[in-house]
């Protein structure tokens, strides 16, 4: 591993100060949640540390997270981080292409064996054999299960790879799962979003290099540090939920004050992300702040959960889509309805009894 | 009390019927009883606004905290909820053998199966006369269960799920109830089904308190004053 360079010497080579460098540590330390005390230690792991190779594979997507990835805030970050990655495979970015791209895999994977970190975006269609993605003339299914053999860690980037996202939602006619489905052997890290925030996603690859490990994930493997709260938790509109003040209609004037969209199916309540916190291009910026409800496009199966613009989401375990309102209105009514009937057979039965018994006894 | 003890030497199921006042619901599970109830109509009220908010509030933000106010009344009505029902589950152990009829159905019992039939059939109009039962009558044991036990249990279950999102992760509702989650799929699928469990009790409300208005008055013992005073009350001194 000697021969490899450190990020430092890269970017010393690419004309970077230490003074730049000292800026972007204490950014990192500050976007990973971490104290002041972490940011020498950022700089040290720059400085000293072997960089990791990184493969960046592409399944079936729509290089979203490529495009949030390369608009990441700051400069150093697209500067360093991304060039030092995609030297080693990444089909999209890399200057190689066809049988070199393909030669330059294979020798990152033999050469790094157990070492590089493998990250995914997109994810397998399993129908098929997978004929529904090739990559290189064989399907990227066989890529994927090569590439995964033996990396270090696994991640998934953005909702194709962690959940599925559009090309898995019903029907699904390619098969498309997320590759944690076919990846059964390896921590995988998932970074979630449609796409996921690009501070996100090199805040995540700067923890693993700095500290050699990966980062503290949740139930659904989700670094607990962007993905620990809903978007909901941190919004500033968070005010007009509580105080009761909604967006009722779009264009109306609770929209033009920038009330709550809670009631015109914002998304944030249920969705976990740091886009209320971190923002997006260069922290101008996120969903709820442009005046549109959050989609919920880093949770699982966003696509298949109805409207984006009603709070109340469809149930389709019964084959129709209806909200749980309408399900529990039409049995309740249906309900009280047969109560109602039963009450009132109940009660002319007890009155032609009691008048009957009434006969009985006169007669006796 | 006494009453009741003395019959159980006999032949219970043939001498029981025939006593005209039993006590039956002693006073922590009437409390329990009475508690739940208000908990129901608290979080049944306020789970409704949460998922349909009221019309917005005019006025700054910092003026209101209408939103605020009804997500601390579900919560805390809540938290009763389920505390009232692990008080009612300790009451299960330590109260008379009537109170583990909520939790304990006999569905091994033949016996009891054909009563289960005959009380479909007089709800279905088809038998003459109910039979007289000391605790519930067997349908209304197994609609008990089915119904309150298992939506209740659920409703805590993904309710404090929920709840546990709120309290952020790590807390101890996350660490006990946060599985939940991802058992759904996601917070949205968790927030859909709790929802519906709502439904689920207001038909059960619904059709518990039909129920018990028609029997007090067609049945041959007495019901509402039972939750109210703790004695089954018989209107007659036929057998069964």
């Amino acid at each position: 591993m000697a021969q490899i360079e450190t990020f430092y010497d890269v970017m010393r080579r690419q004309g970077i100060t230490r003074r730049s460098l000292l800026k972007y540590s204490s950014l990192t330390a500050a976007a990973l949640g971490l104290g002041p005390s972490f940011a020498p230690q950022i700089a040290h792991a720059m400085e000293t540390k072997p960089r990791t190779p990184v493969v960046w594979l592409h399944g079936l997507e729509c290089t979203c997270c490529s495009e949030s990835f390369i608009r990441s805030a700051h400069p150093l970050v697209k500067d360093v981080v991304l060039s030092m990655i995609s030297l080693d495979y990444d089909d999209t970015l890399m200057a190689a292409a066809g049988h070199q791209a393909e030669a330059a895999l294979e020798q990152t994977l033999e050469k790094y064996k157990g070492e590089y970190i493998l990250a995914v975006e997109g994810n397998p269609p399993l129908n098929e054999d997978g004929m529904f993605c090739i990559v290189g003339g064989k399907p990227f299914l066989d890529q994927l299960k090569h590439a995964a053999k033996d990396a270090k860690a696994v991640i998934a980037w953005g909702s194709c790879a962690s959940w599925g996202c559009v090309q898995a939602a019903r029907p699904n006619p390619t098969q498309a799962v997320p590759i944690h489905k076919v990846i059964t052997d390896k921590p995988i890290i998932k970074v979630p979003g449609c796409p996921p925030i690009a501070e996100v996603m090199t805040g995540v690859i700067t923890y693993m290099l700095t500290f050699g490990k990966i980062p503290e994930l949740d139930r659904q493997g989700r670094p607990k540090m962007f993905y620990g709260q809903r978007i909901h938790d941190k919004c500033y509109r968070r005010p007009h939920f509580d105080a009761g003040q909604f967006v009722e209609h779009w264009d109306d004037d609770n929209a033009r004050r920038g009330y709550c969209l809670y009631k015109v199916g914002c998304k944030g309540p249920t969705t976990y992300n740091a886009c209320s916190t971190v923002r997006w291009n260069e922290g101008t910026s996120f969903p709820i702040q442009a005046g549109h409800g959050c989609i919920g496009c880093s949770e699982d199966g966003f696509w298949d959960k109805g409207s984006f613009y009603d709070r109340l989401t469809n149930i389709k375990q019964f084959g129709i889509e209806q909200n749980a309102d309408e399900i529990g209105t039409a049995v309740a009514g249906g309900v009280g309805a047969a109560i109602a009937a039963h009450a009132a057979v109940s009660a002319i039965k007890r009155v032609a009894s009691s008048s009957h018994k009434d006969q009985g006894e006169q007669e006796s | 009390m006494a009453l009741e003890k003395q019959l159980e030497l006999g032949d219970r199921e043939e001498k029981v019927r025939k006593q005209t006042a039993v006590y039956v619901y002693e006073a922590p599970l009437r409390l329990w009883h009475w508690v739940t109830v208000f908990c129901i109509l608290t979080l049944g009220i306020t789970g409704y606004f949460i998922g349909s908010p009221l019309p917005s509030v005019p006025g700054e933000a910092s003026d209101n905290f209408l939103m605020g106010y009804i997500r601390f009344a579900h919560f805390s009505a809540g938290y009763i909820l389920a505390v009232a029902f692990i008080g009612r589950i300790y009451w299960a152990f330590v109260g008379n053998h009537h109170s583990r009829e909520l939790f304990i159905v006999p569905v091994w019992r033949a016996k009891w199966w054909s009563e289960v039939w005959h009380e479909v059939r007089w709800y279905l109009f088809m038998a003459k006369t109910p039979k007289k039962y000391i605790g519930h009558n067997p349908l209304g044991q197994l609609s008990m269960f089915c119904f309150f036990v298992i939506g209740n249990t659920f409703m805590i279950v993904t309710g404090f799920a929920l709840y546990g999102e709120g309290l952020s992760a790590g807390s101890w509702a996350d660490q006990v109830f946060g599985w939940v989650i991802p058992l759904f799929g996601q917070s949205q699928d968790v927030h859909t089904w709790h929802h519906l469990g709502m439904w689920y009790i207001v038909i059960f409300v619904m059709t518990h308190v039909y129920v018990a208005v028609r029997e007090d008055i067609m049945s041959r013992q007495s019901l509402i004053s039972t939750m109210i005073g703790g004695w089954r009350m018989f209107k007659d001194d036929k057998p069964d």
